[in-house]
């Protein structure tokens, strides 16, 4: 059974003009998203900056509304939800920000900051019990307990990154939107919070969404990948497969982009001209095709559907075999 | 000849008891037509080495307590203030992070690059030698482009042009600061093959600095790793990447997931980068290290050649671990 399904998702952000704000046109930052998630998955987005990759996330715990489009998590329709029905769903969606400094309140303590959810949700009553439950949060995510009364400028990156995991988790939820979680983070840290998601997960059974622009740590984590260009996923199969067996040449590009470790293996790089178009007025037929290396003249004006061209790995390209 | 020669630096924020060693007993050279990576993490003085180069850090609350630093055999600790000036631009030309926020948001593309040409090559500082160095670095339309103003270019774009200022006073030492952590992996890697292409055409020399260790795998010939404040491992990039030979190298070298690499759990390092006035004693390291000996907690070690000629590391038991 799927814990989320989302079809035809759309978000579209109303550009406004003159005296009365009268939308002329509309950033289509995610347009037309289909995708599944499986209990205990996690699906890795790729992408560069400005595909909609964020916006994407956001929607999916309805930080932003989407404009069209269905999300069923656990089988209920989010979109409907309203009031105390979509708060008591909100404690199963979850998210992790990419900026922990300023994801946290500077003048709440830990202990404030990981127990106002669990006020809210009312899920523990009285003041020992929520200490000791804020308590087993902090040893969860690899914090001292005793660091509960200070404030987040005392600790490091990471540390604050442990705590932006704690208080995510202490709603107990089933899914969690991870907006680059690592990306602030220093190279020696990000291992460290990497391998505590990773635990996690295994523990909780966590499912989650990875957003990042780094390939090589997104393939490390994720079950499967999914590859977003102008607020369309593109391509999405096992990691395994889309890393190591692209088909969609934006995806080819990205990889070859990422710079090897190995000094004496200098990939060939497939170097892109050009920028990411605006989303604004997103080009006609497939939106890579002014960038694409490959493109033939049906490219330009029709739009690919995903086929399936390996087994569970779906490509959305005229020319992908 | 050297071109870059820096001896023992030494700098420190404040005075007195509360001065904050920031860089201590760097010693660092280049040499014309090579790519040196300077590799760290946040804090661990790899900017502030370079800024230093052309003095650019504002002194005080910055001083250079030791150490000498010769660029193009100029002594630039000591440099008179126009002498300074010559150096800043005719020898050592600077891209930072930020494009966005290196470049005057109020003037013209071609206003700013000709600034710089009006004042290291007035013969040049036209119109059409401006066209000459945006097309160089890439940039389509480069007549329609130099009249625009920097927020109507993209990230990419910015940096290109970034680029095209940096080289129309032809330096000898490009100093790279982080040039492509703000792009995207696409973007980074049109940028690197220009600075590869580059530094082949005109036999500049540059300095990439970076936390990223596979950008100095593909575009770097010598390494330098940092760690708070101090060099901890220097050599050729193949040697060092894939023999590295200090544990912090090493640690960090597994602390990379890499494509195409199957790994259960990523190898991390345990604590984080010690902040300025926490420097600890002995070895930096050794909070951190899984192979710390106890002597590593009070004496400071020096830097060793080690395995061959041209590398160095700052740990007396670099060649006992296997």
């Amino acid at each position: 059974m799927k814990l989320l399904e989302v079809t035809d998702l759309q978000v579209h952000f109303p550009v406004e003009r003159g005296w009365f704000r009268k939308p002329i046109e509309f950033v289509k930052a995610v347009d037309g998203v289909n995708l599944e998630l499986a209990p205990g998955e996690t699906l890795g987005l790729v992408g560069e900056s400005g595909c909609g990759k964020s916006t994407l996330g956001r929607a999916l715990v309805r930080l932003v509304n989407p404009t069209a489009g269905r999300i069923r998590f656990n089988g209920i329709d989010l979109l409907t939800l309203e009031g105390k029905a979509l708060r008591q769903q909100r404690r199963k969606l979850q998210m992790i920000f990419q900026d922990p400094a300023s994801a946290l309140d500077p003048r709440l303590t830990i202990e404030s900051i990981v127990g106002e959810a669990l006020e809210i949700h009312q899920i523990v009553r009285g003041r020992k019990a929520r200490r000791e439950r804020i308590g087993q949060l902090l040893t969860d995510v690899g914090l001292h307990p005793d660091h509960r009364n200070r404030y987040p400028h005392e600790f490091s990156g990471g540390q604050r990154q442990r705590i932006g995991i704690a208080r995510a988790l202490a709603v107990e939820p089933r899914f969690i939107v991870c907006d680059e979680p690592v990306s602030a983070l220093d190279v020696s840290v990000q291992a460290q919070v990497v391998n505590l998601l990773h635990d996690l997960q295994e523990q909780r059974g966590l499912a989650y969404l990875f957003i990042a622009h780094d390939l090589a740590v997104v393939e490390h984590f994720s079950h499967r990948i999914a590859v977003m260009y102008l607020g369309n996923i593109i391509e999405t199969g096992s990691a395994r497969s889309v890393t190591r067996l692209p088909r969609h040449p934006y995806t080819q590009a990205l990889i070859s982009a990422v710079p090897a470790l190995d000094p004496l293996t200098r990939r060939t790089r497939i170097v892109l001209g050009g920028d990411v178009p605006s989303p604004i007025h997103p080009p006609k037929g497939c939106p890579f095709h002014p960038r694409c290396p490959l493109a033939e003249s049906r490219c330009r004006y029709e739009p690919p559907v995903p086929r399936e061209i390996l087994p569970q790995h779906w490509v959305s390209c005229h020319l992908a075999k | 000849m050297l071109l870059l020669d820096i001896r023992d630096l030494t700098l420190a924020f404040g005075t007195g008891p509360n001065a904050m060693p920031a860089v201590e007993g760097l010693s660092l050279s280049l040499s014309q037509g090579e790519t040196l990576g300077l590799v760290g993490e946040s804090g661990s003085g790899k900017s502030i080495t370079a800024l230093s180069i052309a003095r650019l850090l504002p002194s005080p609350p910055a001083r250079y307590l030791r150490g000498q630093i010769r660029l193009d055999g100029r002594d630039v600790l000591t440099a008179t203030p126009r002498s300074l000036r010559e150096l800043r631009g005719g020898v050592v030309s600077y891209v930072f992070q930020e494009p966005g926020s290196s470049l005057n948001p109020v003037l013209r593309i071609e206003t700013q690059i000709r600034e710089t040409l009006r004042q290291h090559r007035p013969q040049a500082a036209d119109r059409p030698e401006v066209i000459r160095l945006l097309e160089r670095v890439g940039i389509p339309a480069p007549e329609r482009r130099c009249r625009e103003y920097p927020h109507q270019l993209s990230g990419g774009m910015q940096q290109r042009v970034m680029i095209a200022m940096a080289l129309a006073s032809r330096p000898k030492l490009l100093v790279a600061d982080e040039p492509t952590t703000a792009l995207d992996v696409t973007i980074q890697a049109q940028i690197l093959e220009l600075l590869d292409d580059l530094s082949e055409e005109f036999g500049m020399s540059i300095l990439l600095i970076t936390h990223n260790l596979g950008l100095v795998a593909q575009l770097a010939d010598r390494v330098a790793i940092m760690y708070a404040g101090q060099i901890v491992e220097t050599g050729p990039v193949p040697e060092v990447l894939r023999s590295p030979l200090h544990p912090y190298t090493r640690l960090l070298l597994n602390s990379v997931p890499q494509l195409g690499k199957d790994r259960a759990r990523l190898t991390a390092i345990p604590g984080s980068v010690p902040s300025l006035p926490n420097v600890p004693p002995g070895c930096r390291f050794h909070p951190r290290c899984p192979h710390a000996q106890p002597d590593c907690r009070q004496i400071e070690p020096v830097e060793l050649p080690a395995a061959s000629l041209n590398r160095t590391v700052r740990c007396p038991y670099a060649l006992t671990f296997t």
